[in-house]
């Protein structure tokens, strides 16, 4: 189904099922990303957690989620408002009961979906990285993969009433997301914003007068493979995404990836030269974060925008993100190692606004869907508002509950020894002499 | 302090729903959300500013 609820064809089918092949490749970036830029005594539980995270938000989407998510033309509960039907939620059976377990475009659906809650649940790790529990993570991911992203994901890919924008008011197509610059990165940037909040910084990062310290990660070969291997993963979901949710139809796969290149490689560009002109050299991290935020501002445009375009949104983007991540470490105290806030929630809510700036509805269901171009940017900033103004208190106000019953923050002994020893029991890198207490205040 | 940034951001959602049900001509219903989107920003700034206090840096 597409995001109209019109079946596709089975050449696009076939082509999201290859593209889906990739998106764990984006995991696998992220999970390196992030545990390359955490110090060398976190590096085992950083990769553990991500693997838990993920395995925790495919369970918790099969087993709830995706009842709530659903596929576009499904069961769903609509609400009379103002005259309009308005679709709130999807009335799928609990655990895919019901679904054709063969041949079945929903079951490739939930499937592409549930990927894009892995690669979700990835993002609030880098920003609350070196102090989060184990355990915490995995019912924080359960509460975000069972309630949250299917919320989300129904109003802006399942049909729901961002998407019928369009139809229901004339503004625009409607709320447009392709490859989920809102639906993924906002989401798991804001979902990292609300854990930096309600965990508070590591400990050393900030002096009694509350000056930031630098807190270098471990591995910036790490950090920078993993971006090559987000890019390939991106190509994944930016086409999968666009297919299945935006009924962008195969002839859009060559824009897709042509934009999602020239997004990511234009964001780094600028954030290796940004920081060149600032410090006097490029600086490796900062440069990984300018790339990521140019994949997560590219994606939501990426079928729908022209490639000049795409320069410009990862220009934008890889001047924001190193801003931000020093405006936010040392004006607002937010420890965030990852960069998680800045690079998706900032890059994708950028992205989304740049849909209404640039975007050109000339292919797939957009051309032929019937609403006119105006409007558009209101549709996007209706989103946006949607992100920041509803589903940032759900996280945070979930997250607090959560930590009524399964604190998330490790105990202070644990943070000094390490996630590693305290939480797994060994060290990433056993052979070697990794740290002192060189970044905790005596 | 957080509390009542967080029930402004709720706020300036509403008013963006709001903007999208009630209003039909597109000038008001561009600015009442904008107007929605403005009330959220400053829910941003007092959450900033709570999350800081919290921390015990200075304003």
């Amino acid at each position: 189904m597409s995001a109209a609820g019109a079946p596709l064809p089975d050449a696009d089918l076939l082509s999201a099922a290859f593209a889906a092949l990739l998106i764990p490749f984006a995991m696998v970036g992220l999970a390196a990303i992030n545990a390359g830029l955490g110090r060398s005594r976190n590096a085992a539980h950083l990769m553990t957690a991500s693997l838990c995270v993920v395995a925790a938000a495919a369970i918790a989407y099969l087993s709830l989620g995706f009842a709530w998510q659903g596929a576009a033309g499904g069961p769903a509960l609509v609400l009379s408002l103002g005259g309009k039907d308005w679709n709130w939620l999807a009335r799928q059976p609990l655990f895919l009961r019901g679904i054709a377990l063969s041949g079945s475009p929903v079951l490739l659906q939930a499937w592409v979906q549930l990927l894009c809650v892995g690669l979700t649940a990835l993002i609030p790790l880098g920003g609350a990285a070196e102090r989060w529990r184990l355990s915490a993570m995995c019912a924080s991911t359960a509460l975000l993969a069972g309630f949250v992203f299917p919320l989300f994901g129904h109003w802006a890919w399942g049909g729901g009433w961002l998407e019928q924008l369009g139809t229901n008011y004339h503004l625009g197509h409607g709320f447009v997301d392709a490859g989920g610059s809102g639906t993924i990165h906002t989401m798991g940037g804001l979902a990292a914003l609300a854990m930096t909040w309600l965990l508070g910084p590591r400990r050393g990062k900030y002096t009694s007068e509350g000056m930031p310290t630098a807190i270098p990660g471990h591995n910036g070969v790490q950090v920078l493979f993993g971006c090559f291997m987000a890019w390939v993963g991106w190509l994944g979901v930016n086409t999968a995404c666009s297919i299945l949710f935006s009924g962008s139809g195969l002839g859009s796969a060559a824009l897709i990836g042509l934009n999602t290149t020239l997004a990511a490689g234009s964001s780094g560009l600028v954030a290796a030269a940004s920081t060149r002109v600032r410090f006097g050299r490029p600086d490796a991290s900062l440069t990984a974060n300018g790339w990521v935020a140019g994949l997560a501002a590219g994606s939501a445009g990426c079928a729908v925008v022209p490639p000049a375009a795409a320069i410009l949104i990862g220009i934008v983007a890889g001047f924001l993100a190193p801003l931000v991540i020093e405006k936010l470490e040392l004006r607002l105290s937010i420890d965030d190692p990852g960069g998680a806030v800045s690079v998706h929630a900032v890059g994708g809510i950028w992205g989304l606004i740049a849909v209404g700036m640039f975007a050109r509805f000339s292919m797939g269901r957009f051309a032929n869907d019937g609403n006119a171009d105006s409007g558009q940017w209101v549709a996007q900033l209706i989103g946006v508002a949607t992100l920041a103004g509803f589903i940032l208190p759900l996280v945070y106000g979930l997250n607090w509950l959560l930590n009524r019953f399964v604190p998330h923050r490790v105990t202070p002994e644990g943070e000094r020894q390490g996630l590693d020893l305290h939480e797994l029991g060994a060290g990433a890198y056993p052979e070697f002499m990794t740290h002192t207490d060189e970044f905790f205040q005596r | 302090m957080k509390m009542a940034g967080f029930l402004l951001l709720l706020s300036g959602w509403f008013l963006v729903l709001a903007a999208v049900v009630l209003l039909r001509a597109s000038g008001p219903q561009a600015v009442f959300v904008l107007a929605g989107i403005a009330v959220e920003i400053l829910a941003f700034v007092l959450l900033f500013r709570a999350h800081r206090i919290a921390r015990g840096r200075p304003e």
